[in-house]
């Protein structure tokens, strides 16, 4: 008698267990991803607002002073956006899907840092030249260019 | 009539053994030196940064001109064990200062060292197998000039049955091809562009997926394959991925820039860096070859 209703108990007991396990991660889960949304969304910007930019440098679109002092602000204030609660530690390639974070980001911490701080340099940089004229702004181009390679070399990992 | 059995199998295996032996035995570069002419260091350190050698040699992480100390060390993790770049600065012991140019020409275009032995395909002399005499007399040139290291090798981190580097004649047998994947008509950038992406830039040793045994599976030419060191895919180039045209891709080539103005990443960036220092002719000849390849879906 007592056995009938031991297993029964028992497996309520594992199923409780592996949901509260499943939605306790679900809620770490959650975060992380949409810390991950985030960040993408903040790149996607930095993006569309140097596509502005390098297309002048280009010549593909014609130089415009106004268009071009208004994607290099944009950029300037999108590049220096608290890292702190975008970075979240787990939010790793390999371990959430669909992000391209490595784990150095985490681990060289320093280095990431100065790789990122070096966008906000260059954006600043891309701010106050943008508007001058088109020589200007192509040279401020090269800079930018550059610190996107850089921390994606040491800090992104391969299409998933 | 036993004794007859014994005496077939042992001259059966006998052969067998000498047939392995020369299938597996490392053969030098009949590379043909008549009618180059004088070395040209300038010119060298084009091939260089065309074959990406800093890419790989340079110590891990160096940066600038500390990229021309070709001190080695950086590794390379793969299904078959860890290898690590040797040492191939001129320093006469730790590196490769005491070499001829002729020992240079048999590891570059056959894989083998100057004592005779195989070297693992982590090293891409498969394509490098295409270099021109020229190419290969001004490399060296260029290469004996850089700064000397005298930090020594590490030992490749491989097990068996990898360790036996005899092995690696048969892999040779079966994968070291010297033939061209993109054949046909070709302009003279299309072909000059061949040479580069199929010989000196090696771009097939990532893009292109591998067979069980770590050979290219040349069906599937550039159509992208798994990561080596694990985590993600390295892209399909082929047309039928890449719909970016020959500007786009020149551009790239040069700032490291897509045309969405998302940026190259990981080991390609490295590749834009020696690409970049190329003549803007050899860009747009990669891209002219790139289209020229047939789609891999």
């Amino acid at each position: 008698m007592k056995k009938i209703f031991v297993v029964p108990l028992a497996a309520s007991l594992v199923l409780t267990a592996i949901a509260g396990t499943a939605i306790g991660d679900g809620h770490a889960d959650k975060a992380l991803q949409a810390a991950i949304a985030a960040r993408q969304a903040q790149m996607k910007l930095v993006s569309f607002n140097t596509a502005i930019l390098g297309d002048m440098a280009k010549g593909v679109t014609p130089y415009d002073s106004a268009t071009a002092s208004a994607a290099a602000a944009n950029l300037e204030a999108v590049a220096k956006l608290d890292r702190s609660i975008l970075w979240l530690e787990g939010s790793v390639q390999g371990t959430v899907d669909g992000t391209r974070a490595k784990a150095e980001i985490w681990s060289d911490a320093a280095g990431f840092d100065k790789a990122a701080t070096a966008l906000e340099t260059a954006a600043a940089a891309m701010a106050q030249a943008a508007g001058t004229d088109q020589a200007a702004l192509q040279a401020a181009m090269g800079d930018l260019g550059g610190t996107c390679s850089t921390c994606h070399k040491a800090y992104r990992g391969p299409k998933n | 009539m036993m004794r007859w059995f014994l005496l077939l199998g042992v001259i059966g295996a006998a052969l067998a053994t000498s047939a392995g032996l020369i299938v597996t035995r490392p053969d030098r570069s009949d590379v043909d030196f008549t009618g180059t002419s004088e070395a040209d260091p300038a010119a060298g350190a084009l091939v260089f940064a065309a074959a990406g050698c800093a890419s790989c040699h340079a110590a891990p992480n160096a940066e600038g001109d500390a990229r021309l100390i070709l001190s080695g060390g950086r590794a390379f993790a793969s299904d078959f064990g860890t290898f690590f770049a040797p040492n191939i600065s001129p320093d006469p012991t730790a590196g490769i200062g005491g070499w001829s140019r002729q020992e240079f020409t048999d590891a570059v275009t056959r894989g083998v060292s100057p004592a005779g032995q195989h070297y693992y395909p982590a090293f891409p002399y498969t394509a490098y197998a295409k270099m021109t005499p020229q190419d290969l007399v001004d490399l060296f040139s260029y290469m004996q000039s850089l700064p000397a290291s005298d930090v020594a090798n590490r030992p490749h981190d491989v097990g068996l049955p990898f360790s036996i580097r005899r092995g690696v004649g048969v892999w040779k047998a079966l994968y070291f091809d010297t033939g061209y994947e993109v054949t046909g008509p070709l302009t003279p950038a299309e072909t000059r562009g061949r040479y580069l992406a199929e010989g000196l830039a090696h771009c097939a040793e990532c893009h292109t997926p591998r067979t069980a045994l770590g050979g290219l599976d040349r069906s599937r030419w550039l159509g992208g394959a798994p990561n080596p060191s694990g985590k993600g895919r390295i892209p399909n180039i082929t047309p039928s991925a890449l719909a970016w045209s020959e500007e786009d891709m020149i551009a790239y080539f040069t700032s490291g820039l897509t045309p969405d103005y998302d940026s190259a990443g990981g080991e390609m960036v490295e590749v834009i860096e020696n690409l970049a220092q190329l003549p803007e002719a050899d860009r747009a000849a990669l891209a002219s070859y790139l289209k020229k390849v047939a789609p891999v879906p």
